[in-house]
């Protein structure tokens, strides 16, 4: 329990995957425009995560390692991720229409987005179990949802601010990624 | 060579599986799309202007394909677009309304405006318009440095190289209103395209003012109004306002303008002629024109002289439906009419 606490801690906060691990950037700063969107994609990446560490575990332990095919890791997870993100997407269409079009072309990039593959590696890595993994994966993008969420409502604050014409847009939000991630490093002391 | 065997197989089965998967949740998951709605998506023009009100050419295909906005919605593609969209949407064809084209509501050119002061800033006129309310002498004039040229996304605007004022290409102009938006001193607006007259000055100020600025700016004399047979001008601010639905094209009031502030489509003014053949001499007509313009006695075939304007009224009366108007050759006598003076047109129709 104590264990599975530390992994929560780590992932969201200490190894927050955007802030201090560089994942996922490109939804990060793709969809941070309006903190709704930002909110629906985190959710996206956080149901694709979890699933995508229980299924990739299950995959490695009862397919990869007996076979000894630990070498096509990384295909095999693209593989049962890409699956994924095409069910979560068909799921979407179906249930939320208005979550499908905000998400928008972000929602099949999450097939490459790296920080679900980056997940499932790292669970291998570390020696995760399946509890462990799961639990890594939930909370590492739960950490991505927080960071994003942060991130877009700065946006949407700075975009209605009096801003120099030349830090409008991505200038602005690059900087404060950067500042984030500067921020985010304080909790290194954490664990 | 196993091992590759073996990963080959395992991979492969994977992929079934899950394709396999794919196609179920294809079909539990399945929406039920509108293919009209793709077909109208291909016939919009995909400039993504917003000139209909939506956020883009996807945007209105959603909202025709579900029956939210009117099959012609699209300004910029006008009536062969709406004739598809109509087809597809398997509706009538509802008959477009008169295409909106972007106008320029100033005539101040260079020669005709004074300037206040020269200005050498940043040539756009929103940069020239925080100076001082822009260089030129009256504050509704336009500044000419191309703010809208720079908005129009159909190169329809230029700026005239001896006014110095924007001047819009109607057969271009796709009445999005991108330039109207852009315009800091709101000189343009979005007006029909056959509006037989317009007031092309926007100063709502005291005649002397204008005077003292612009040799072609509206002074308020309200000669117009005077003129008009029709009561479709009203003063409002020191400025002429035209009712559409009353205006009956006869230009008038452009013909009487004595500064050529009033625009009349003088190349397109009618004439009435009457068909000796089915015209019975009841004076209806006679009695009808507003403008002494029609001649002839009782029981006598009746004829139209040159004081004749084009407003159309005898038409609408003739019980034998024996007048047509017809786009006259020449330009109309204006001393047919005693106490009203021929004015040149101002903008010539190109």
């Amino acid at each position: 329990m104590n264990n599975l606490l530390l992994i929560v801690v780590g992932s969201v906060l200490v190894n927050n995957f955007v802030m201090s691990q560089f994942l996922g950037i490109c939804p990060f700063l793709g969809v941070s425009k309006k903190s709704e969107t930002a909110l629906g994609m985190g959710l996206a990446v956080t149901f694709v995560m979890t699933i995508a560490s229980f299924f990739t575990y299950i995959i490695e332990t009862y397919l990869l390692i007996p076979l000894h095919l630990e070498f096509m890791q990384t295909i095999a997870f693209i593989l049962v991720i890409a699956a994924l993100v095409q069910i979560v997407e068909l799921a979407l269409k179906k249930l939320s229409h208005s979550l499908y079009q905000a998400l928008g072309v972000y929602l099949p990039l999450i097939t490459t987005n790296c920080a679900v593959l980056g997940v499932a590696l790292l669970n291998s890595r570390q020696g995760y179990n399946l509890i462990e993994s799961v639990v890594n994966g939930f909370s590492a993008a739960i950490g991505f949802t927080l960071a994003i969420v942060i991130f877009a409502n700065i946006r949407e604050r700075l975009a209605r601010s009096n801003m120099p014409k030349w830090m409008e847009g991505f200038p602005g939000a690059l900087i404060i990624a950067g500042l984030m991630s500067l921020a985010f490093q304080g909790f290194s002391g954490l664990l | 060579m196993t091992t590759i065997l073996i990963a080959a197989l395992v991979l492969g089965g994977l992929g079934l599986i899950f394709g396999l998967l794919l196609t179920l949740a294809n079909k539990v998951f399945e929406v039920p799309s509108d293919p009209r709605r793709d077909a109208v998506r291909n016939c919009l023009p995909g400039a993504n202007c917003g000139g209909c009100g939506y956020a883009g050419c996807d945007a209105l295909a959603d909202a025709i394909a579900q029956g939210k906005a009117p099959v012609n919605a699209c300004p910029v593609g006008g009536a062969a677009v709406a004739k598809q969209v109509a087809e597809i949407m398997g509706v009538e064809d509802t008959p477009v309304e008169t295409r909106n084209v972007a106008t320029v509501v100033c005539q101040g050119s260079l020669d005709r405006c004074k300037t206040k002061f020269p200005y050498h800033g940043i040539q756009d006129c929103v940069a020239a318009t925080l100076v001082n309310d822009g260089n030129r002498a009256c504050k509704y004039a336009c500044l000419g440095l191309g703010t809208c040229v720079r908005a129009c996304k159909f190169d329809a605007i230029h700026i005239d190289e001896y006014s110095k004022i924007a001047k819009v290409d109607p057969e271009k102009c796709q009445s999005c209103g991108a330039c109207v938006k852009a315009c800091p001193k709101e000189v343009l607006s979005l007006q029909p395209e056959t509006l037989p007259v317009r007031l092309l000055c926007r100063a709502a100020e005291e005649g002397f003012l204008v005077s003292d600025n612009c040799k072609i700016g509206c002074i308020g004399c309200e000669l117009c109004k005077e003129a008009c047979k029709f009561d479709a001008i009203t003063i409002q601010n020191h400025l002429p306002v035209i009712d559409r639905e009353k205006c009956t094209s006869c230009m008038m009031c452009a013909e009487t303008c004595p500064t050529g502030a009033i625009w009349g489509d003088f190349d397109n003014r009618k004439i009435a002629a009457i068909d000796r053949d089915l015209c019975i001499g009841c004076t209806i007509c006679k009695r009808t024109c507003r403008f002494e313009a029609i001649s002839g006695e009782l029981k006598q075939v009746h004829e139209v002289n040159e004081a004749c304007t084009g407003c159309g009224e005898c038409v609408k009366k003739c019980p034998k439906k024996a007048i047509t108007l017809s786009v006259r050759k020449h330009v109309r006598d204006a001393n047919a009419k005693v106490g009203t003076t021929m004015v040149e047109p101002a903008v010539p129709k190109e």
